[in-house]
């Protein structure tokens, strides 16, 4: 009797979690939809009110887009690469880190291992006015090189790949190279590298995104507009005189920016929420 | 005689040993480099600047003259670091209460085992979404939706909940309350899942032996699961509050860089944004230190949290 009245309550409490996760699902997906909606519709359609069906404008919002005076292609040619050198540096290094720090004993390694953890919350805000006079003093500016090369000293994913290590990397697979003679930083390309594949895949995509949609340090280094990233170019169109645009395109501009990382999520997404527990809990 | 040969061995053992250590202090020197030049001399000149007056008046430059500390006091005389400070907590705290309450309760939901919810994987990566989202295209979005003619308005107006289009930029709540908001959808999928990883990390048997006692689902999360996260909540608001700090790029693009209505949703990395672009590097510096000096505590206490009870469990 008790058995069955606590069943049929766990069967309301399912109902009632379905019904609330079901909820929140809708309000992260709801704007994502709208916004798909909108890039598809022409400006005059748009000022008419809201429909919940498709349009066929998408292409010519598109064209129209490529065509106007915002460089959006540029932009995202600047993001990519921007981003891409940063996810490929910052992973290969941090790996590189966290192998000297794990598979050599040298003086003052404790020391140099709770330094590097100690400087993973100093945010790049509070040193950024040293940041922008150094880059003005290396006369760095609409360069990309200050977006790119810091990422190579990346603590959090210092931590992630030196946890990966302690739980995969054995230390017999490295003394055995150097019995065949293989030198240090052979092994560290030729055998823990591959080893690290899974890990430096999952950083890398996080890498890759932290990247894509930095907005602050890039809005403050880069001024020609060839050289801008897409966030900076999305803060153009927010302080032009947006009213006069084609809503359509300010529509397809925001989904050229925000599609192409949903659509890469989905495709790896089973990767990435592995990884943000295996990143964020320390322990 | 057999006692030299050994000596020998273990010293050539040992300098083999050491010559491969070498290696370790070379595979650092990227990582050192690096940090060195972009963070730590920013970090010293930017501490240095701030005790020069340094800025432009019109076209005149005015220093830089060394002023010691007054910059950190006329921040401070000045009240507007103080307004900004307020308008940053407000706005995380609004985003953050429930925050944490709806990734307590969907933690909790996915965690348990009697409720065995299907489609986990779909929830989780649904509500994962917005936190990879680039938060000045997610501001834009939300601008052109919730602007006078966008579509929320229009919506609102089909349904008849409101007779014309309500000027959510105009009132200085409805402004923080999506600031906030945004700030809740981007963050509590990924808080969910650090919160789930705890919880699962609780002994089951701790559950199993509240069961068998009789206690309530309530009482076993109230009693048993809260108070084992008790480190990994910390952990997850102080981490938050450190990244509540640095709200920048919501709020920013959002409000085209002014914080109106009325500076109500301008933030402090905002306003450092603003004397960087200005090129006040006095008062920029001062207010970079004060940043510094608050993360650092902050981090403190995390540092403090999370490393103490992962040394007791493996000693």
């Amino acid at each position: 009797m008790e058995k069955k009245e606590k069943s049929s309550a766990t069967k309301v409490n399912r109902v009632i979690a379905y019904v609330v996760l079901i909820i929140f699902s809708i309000l992260c997906l709801f704007w994502f939809y709208v916004l798909f909606i909108n890039a598809t519709r022409s400006h005059a359609a748009l000022t008419k009110g809201f429909t919940s069906v498709p349009g066929g404008y998408l292409l010519t919002n598109m064209q129209n887009l490529f065509k106007g005076t915002l460089p959006v292609v540029r932009g995202m040619l600047n993001s990519f690469i921007v981003a891409g050198v940063s996810a490929l540096i910052s992973t290969y290094f941090s790996t590189m880190t966290a192998f000297a720090i794990h598979a050599y004993d040298f003086k003052f390694k404790n020391v140099i291992y709770t330094f590097i953890l100690a400087i993973m919350m100093i945010p790049t805000q509070v040193t950024a006015l040293g940041f922008l006079k150094l880059v003005g003093a290396m006369k760095l500016e609409d360069n990309f090189i200050p977006l790119i090369v810091p990422s190579i000293a990346a603590p959090v994913v210092f931590f992630y790949m030196i946890q990966y290590m302690r739980s995969t990397l054995p230390m017999s697979l490295i003394e055995a190279a150097r019995i065949d003679g293989a030198g240090e930083f052979h092994i560290f390309n030729h055998i823990v590298l591959p080893l690290m594949k899974p890990a430096i895949a999952v950083q890398a995509i996080f890498a890759f995104v932290s990247s894509w949609n930095n907005y602050f340090i890039p809005s403050l280094t880069l001024h020609k507009d060839t050289m801008k990233t897409l966030p900076v170019l999305i803060a153009q169109l927010r302080s032009a005189d947006w009213l006069k645009f084609d809503m359509g395109q300010v529509y397809a501009m925001i989904a050229f920016s925000i599609f192409p990382v949903i659509i890469v999520y989905l495709l790896l997404s089973k990767y990435i929420v592995g990884g943000v527990t295996a990143g964020g809990v320390k322990g | 005689m057999a006692k030299t040969a050994e000596n020998t061995q273990v010293r050539k053992k040992a300098g083999r040993i050491s010559r491969f250590n070498i290696w370790g202090y070379i595979f650092l020197i990227p990582f050192f480099a690096v940090f060195v030049i972009f963070q730590l001399i920013p970090l010293i000149s930017t501490i240095y600047n701030s005790f020069f007056e340094n800025y432009m008046s019109g076209l005149t430059q005015i220093g830089p003259n060394f002023v010691g500390l007054k910059n950190f006091g006329k921040l401070l005389q000045d009240k507007d670091i103080l307004i900004y400070a307020g308008n940053t907590m407000i706005m995380w705290v609004m985003g953050f209460v429930p925050q944490i309450l709806v990734s307590l309760l969907l933690g909790a939901w996915f965690t348990n085992p009697a409720l065995r919810l299907k489609g986990q994987r779909f929830f989780k990566t649904v509500i994962y979404l917005p936190n990879l989202i680039m938060a000045s295209a997610f501001a834009m979005l939300f601008f052109t939706l919730f602007s006078d003619s966008g579509p929320i308005n229009s919506l609102l107006i089909q349904a008849g909940i409101l007779q014309q289009p309500f000027k959510f930029f105009s009132s200085i709540w409805a402004t923080r309350t999506l600031i906030a908001f945004m700030n809740f959808l981007m963050w509590f999928g990924n808080t969910t899942i650090l919160l789930m990883a705890g919880m699962m990390g609780i002994d089951t048997s701790l559950f199993e032996a509240a069961e068998v006692d009789g206690a309530t689902s309530t009482q076993i999360f109230f009693r048993i699961t809260l108070p084992l996260l008790k480190p990994i909540l910390i952990y997850v608001m102080i981490t938050s509050l450190i990244g509540g700090l640095q709200m920048f790029d919501v709020p920013q693009i959002l409000t085209n860089g002014s914080g109106d209505p009325m500076r109500s949703s301008m933030t402090l990395i905002m306003f450092l944004n603003k004397h960087l672009y200005s090129k006040n590097y006095g008062l920029g510096g001062a207010l970079s230190v004060y940043l510094f000096i608050i993360t650092a505590v902050l981090s403190l206490i995390v540092f403090k949290v999370t490393a103490d009870p992962k040394d007791h469990k493996k000693h």
